[in-house]
């Protein structure tokens, strides 16, 4: 079983040296000249006007709230999938439910207008 | 021979060799893409598109990743350094991990898991770390709205994808990508998933060109509001990771549609002159078909506005998703499965 991911393992080492060789080379070959003008931070010609961590709106936070909601949904929704045959009619029932108690929460949601982004 | 294959040593070799197999040809299939896409987007402009670098632009990938090379690799003065240094491997490293599940012909695969599509969805969705760890790390302010759109695209296109991809488990029954396309085989491209769970083909291709922010969805780096957004700030061979991994993640999600709806290796007619033709060929072709759909769209789509990219995932995509799972879930309980399975 864990011999599958054994590959995986390999792999992983072998991305990262494959993402981080490039970089290092980048680095030596390049030239390097760096001035202050040139590691500031680009704004179209000015000088950066403030901080770049500024406040941003909040709609991101809801919608990161509603991607954990629905994700955890997909998490239920695939080992009921694979197994659609074996758990019959009432697996199919019960599962439907639990879908309507959710399209019933994402019709709030959507009326309440969690989902506008104008 | 025996005793080879048992030996402590041959696992790990024997990954390895797959490993390079797969990495070498897809590196030179995304260098080669970058070459395709400026010579299709070209033509559909009426204009040549590349052609000094080698026999009609064939060397320019080439020419470009040198002069990438060569470039001075900038840090920010504001920047944080160590996660500037880093997301660029964060965004690049998962691109590459997802192809250790794809099956190139019948259990070939680098790892032939049983949890193969769970392993890609898990995997794919860490390629949002390196977008946003670049646009945070950057500490400018087009990176980081960038950055932050590109999450919130991101995570609401992953969604219409997971529940497109449970239409396909509820028909194959099976997690191993191998298996989901043999469960696909028979008559020919009517037994293929595209055509019972059509939405779902529809809703995962389109969610797999917004999740690899390209246009019509690339308001995550618009050139033409915040410039380049989240990778703004990078150069060099900082910036050519992103681009590697951006190309990579359009030729695994090319790859992954055709596994999953478009019946992977096997010929679209279950009669001679196709069958001749060996199954890798046809999951390449259906592949490149696949590709070139993606720099069609570019060529023929205006940029989407970000409430509208919003809208189509949260309001049409999901909802058509979930309507779909309950219709192909009574159609298995009917007499209709007979037809589906």
């Amino acid at each position: 079983m864990l011999g599958h991911y054994l590959p995986v393992l390999i792999f992983l080492l072998i991305a990262l040296v494959v993402g981080i060789v490039p970089l290092i080379l980048g680095s030596k070959l390049g030239p390097n000249r760096p001035d202050s003008e040139k590691l500031s931070p680009y704004e179209c010609g000015f000088e950066a006007f403030e901080d770049a961590r500024v406040k941003f709106d909040v709609r991101y936070y809801l919608v990161a709230i509603l991607f954990i909601l629905f994700d955890l949904e997909i998490a239920f929704l695939f080992p009921w999938a694979v197994v659609f045959d074996s758990v019959g009619m009432t697996g199919f029932l019960a599962m439907m439910v639990f879908l309507a108690i959710l399209v019933v929460g994402f019709i709030y949601e959507w009326k309440k207008g969690a989902l506008e982004w104008e | 021979m025996h005793d080879l294959v048992n030996a402590a040593w041959w696992p790990p070799v024997w990954a390895l060799i797959k490993i390079i197999i797969v990495l070498i040809p897809l590196l030179l299939g995304v260098a080669y893409l970058t070459l395709a896409e400026r010579k299709v987007i070209g033509y559909i402009q009426i204009r040549l598109g590349p052609n000094r670098v080698g026999f009609r632009g064939m060397l320019q990938p080439i020419a470009d990743a040198l002069k990438l090379l060569f470039k001075e690799v900038l840090i920010p003065s504001t920047a944080n350094r160590f996660l500037f240094l880093a997301a660029p491997v964060l965004a690049f490293v998962p691109a590459m991990l997802v192809w250790a599940a794809v099956p190139f012909g019948p259990g070939v695969a680098i790892s032939n898991m049983n949890a193969g599509l769970l392993y890609v969805l898990a995997i794919a969705g860490l390629g949002v770390y390196g977008i946003i760890i670049a646009g945070w790390a950057s500490n400018s302010k087009y990176a980081f709205l960038g950055a932050m759109r590109a999450a919130a695209q991101l995570v609401a296109y992953e969604i219409a994808m997971g529940f497109a991809l449970v239409g396909v488990l509820m028909l194959a029954q099976t997690l191993n990508l191998s298996k989901i396309v043999e469960a696909q085989a028979g008559g020919g491209f009517w037994s293929w998933y595209w055509l019972p769970l059509f939405p779902f083909f529809l809703v995962y291709f389109i969610s797999g060109v917004a999740e690899t922010n390209r246009a019509p969805f690339d308001v995550a780096e618009g050139e033409s509001e915040i410039v380049a957004g989240f990778h703004v700030e990078y150069s060099g061979m900082g910036f050519a990771l992103f681009f590697l991994a951006e190309y990579a993640n359009m030729i695994f999600i090319s790859i992954l549609t055709t596994v999953l709806f478009l019946g992977g290796w096997y010929p679209p007619f279950n009669v001679a002159p196709f069958t001749w033709v060996p199954g890798l060929i046809w999951l390449l072709l259906k592949t490149a078909f696949l590709l070139y759909v993606f720099l069609w769209i570019r060529a023929t789509f205006p940029r989407y506005r970000y409430d509208q990219i919003m809208r189509l995932g949260w309001k049409v995509f999901i909802p058509i998703t979930i309507a779909w799972i309950v219709v192909v879930g009574i159609a298995l309980e009917t007499p209709l499965r007979a037809i589906l399975r």
